[in-house]
């Protein structure tokens, strides 16, 4: 069950690695989690937990961040959707990156999160931005699908029509798809089982 | 008919409803669930006081956070208990099949589904797991799923899914002497990167391809996600026919055969289209070893530790130089000089009994160096069964590694199996990511007879040297 997504401005954090993978967003010891609440502290954990560490998340200035920047394959390898509760549980609406991982992506979506996909030189832009300026955030606006500064720049985001509207309208998946139930039992009928119990 | 691709006929047969500008509503033929991608799942159908669809199609096992030590012993980490209490609590409350510890059906999840008959050509399967993947090598559409889709899956059996793009890798020629099908799809991953694949599901055909046997399949298949590919596929032929008769799940005799006609269905058609090509020369392919933090970092054993300086772009050499810095290598060592501390022959990616036999043939009448620790970790009962069996166990333990009960094991450190920091391991699983083994552990991807030679000789050599003797 998601809320439905408003148009939000928030603060932008910057992440400036590729391939970031989901065993660096949460560590494994976090996955024996039962719920999907208060993972925050596993968020980015050995990152942010290493002596001295000058982990983005770490800097007094990023600590009330909703948004993240960052690049190519935001999210890659294992599953674990906890990478995306524990981004949820941390504050973060929205992340920004030139491209996603699949499976995480799907997550993200289904968790009210929402991906902006933007070209490399408008990611570019955006870390260049937070160097200069010690405050900056981005506004948000989904019905449009663009991305605006209080400098006038902005820039366009492609989304797919049915996670948009989804996301717009906080709707449950398993109600939408119970609305096929008929087509559903079709396909059973046609398909038994195949396995001798 | 016009002519398709394995992955449309699997996909158009299952499509179950479709609208302009939506996803595809999909039936799943087969869920599997571990324990711990599925408790959230289970208590959302709960709240919402909803009931499992199929449990006839739904099958659990226990395999993450099982310790592979005495299994009679009560599990010592609270959180890893509360794990398994749960996945048996909603097993048996939701009326789900459950292969509990202790029973012979029992493994990792992605070795015991083709065991048991379960993973069949021609299926949709799906896990909360993103090595679903594997089951791809019967001929199946298989992929992972997030926890949110386990519920949906539960309680619906379809899935919404965007159509992906279809990839052909096409691997021709003959395999070499030493290198095997764990090479072919690091050499793969090294070639397309780790987001080669996304948006992809990959067909692997060939005649290199055809040539492996079926748990070799698996190999290739399982690592399909660390290339960006949320399956890849092999497709069935009478090898697959022969490998799934007499299979626990699976009835005999003329239903069989009927079901085996179905499956052989499922190819891609002559002149069937791919949205994307690329092929690789078997010969061409030396054993790999992975040398940073994605599987992508990925060199021939007889190469160097690249020197971050040779790439062109600043965010890469960026990479490489935060890769060797945590996994300690400096550039230009050559590969064969890195030592290790631990060896690790276990996973999804190569936990199968002909694994196991290639492993144990280049250890036979040989021993673990003094400064490594090595063991075995079967990828579920039955193959603990077999290589027992076949004697492997005993010709590891002489050589003197430990033998131990099936599970995830050390491929992430979720259980009592884990890489204390900075130790240095040889894996046959499939993520070298930082922390992946335990944190600060440093991890090197290898196929099984590379991590028994390295088990040997206390560094990587070129197996290739080995494998005749």
């Amino acid at each position: 069950m998601i809320k439905p997504l408003k148009n939000f401005t928030g603060l932008v954090a910057p992440l400036d690695r590729p391939n970031v993978d989901t065993d660096q967003i949460i560590p494994k010891q976090f996955l024996k989690a039962v719920v999907r609440s208060g993972l925050a502290k596993g968020l980015f954990y050995d990152w942010r937990n290493q002596p001295d560490s000058q982990f983005v998340l770490n800097q007094p200035r990023f600590e009330k961040a909703t948004i993240l920047v960052a690049r190519a394959n935001f999210g890659c390898g294992s599953s674990r959707e906890h990478a995306v509760w524990a981004l949820a549980d941390f504050g973060f609406k929205a992340v920004i990156a030139p491209s996603f991982a699949d499976i995480f992506k799907n997550n993200c979506l289904k968790n009210g999160i929402l991906t902006i996909i933007l070209k490399p030189a408008e990611t570019d832009a955006i870390f260049e931005a937070i160097k200069v300026h010690q405050d900056y955030r981005l506004a948000v606006d989904l019905p449009a699908q663009k991305v605006t500064d209080e400098f006038g720049w902005s820039a366009h985001f492609e989304i797919d029509p049915f996670p948009k509207r989804c996301l717009l309208e906080g709707l449950d998946d398993i109600a939408l798809t119970l609305m096929q139930d008929e087509k559903i039992k079709a396909h059973e009928s046609n398909h038994p089982v195949p396995y001798k119990f | 008919m016009a002519a398709q691709t394995l992955f449309e006929k699997i996909w158009n047969s299952h499509v179950v409803h479709e609208a302009p500008g939506e996803p595809a509503l999909l039936y799943i033929d087969l869920h599997l669930i571990h324990e711990v991608t599925s408790p959230q799942a289970f208590e959302g159908l709960a709240l919402d006081g909803r009931k499992v669809r199929r449990p006839e199609r739904t099958f659990a096992t226990l395999d993450h956070n099982v310790p592979t030590t005495d299994r009679s012993l009560p599990i010592t980490d609270p959180d890893s208990k509360l794990q398994i209490d749960m996945m048996r609590k909603n097993c048996r409350d939701f009326g789900v099949r459950l292969f509990d510890l202790g029973e012979v059906e029992q493994g990792i999840v992605h070795v015991i589904g083709p065991e048991l008959g379960l993973s069949q050509p021609g299926m949709t399967i799906v896990c909360g797991d993103s090595h679903t993947a594997t089951h791809g090598a019967m001929g199946a559409l298989a992929f992972g799923i997030g926890t949110s889709e386990v519920e949906h899956v539960l309680a619906t059996q379809c899935l919404w899914q965007a159509r992906p793009k279809t990839m052909e890798i096409r691997v021709d020629g003959k395999l070499g002497l030493g290198v095997t099908a764990k090479d072919i799809i690091l050499g793969i991953i090294g070639r397309i990167t780790t987001d080669g694949g996304t948006g992809y599901v990959i067909e692997y055909r060939g005649s290199a391809i055809e040539a492996l046997s079926m748990e070799e399949r698996m190999t290739v298949c399982n690592m399909s996600i660390e290339g960006g590919a949320r399956a890849g596929m092999i497709a069935a032929d009478r090898k697959t026919v022969d490998y799934l008769r007499g299979r626990r799940y699976l009835p005999s005799g003329a239903q069989f055969d009927r079901l085996a006609a179905q499956w052989l269905t499922y190819r891609t058609d002559e002149g069937a289209k791919f949205d994307r090509s690329i092929a690789f020369d078997a010969a061409a392919i030396a054993p790999q070893v992975t040398w940073g933090t994605n599987p992508g970092m990925v060199t021939e054993v007889t190469s160097k530790v690249p020197d971050p300086s040779s790439y062109a772009d600043a965010t890469s050499r960026r990479a490489v130089e935060l890769a060797l810095e945590y996994m300690g290598l400096a550039p230009g060592t050559p590969i064969t000089d890195v030592k290790v501390d631990r060896v690790f022959i276990g996973s999804c990616t190569n936990a199968r009994v002909s694994d196991l036999q290639a492993a144990a043939a280049i250890v036979k009448g040989r021993r673990v160096a003094a400064t490594v620790h090595a063991m075995v970790v079967p990828g579920s009962q039955l193959v603990k069964n077999e290589a027992e069996k076949l004697g492997l166990d005993r010709v590891f333990k002489e050589a003197g590694f430990e033998w131990r009960e099936a599970g995830c094991s050390m491929c992430l450190g979720m259980n009592p199996d884990i890489l204390k920091p900075g130790e240095r391991c040889a894996s046959t699983s499939n993520r070298n990511f930082e922390g992946r083994q335990g944190k600060g552990g440093r991890t090197h991807l290898v196929s099984p007879i590379m991590a028994a030679a390295a088990a040997v000789a206390g560094h990587f050599v070129d197996v290739r040297d080995w494998a005749s003797r």
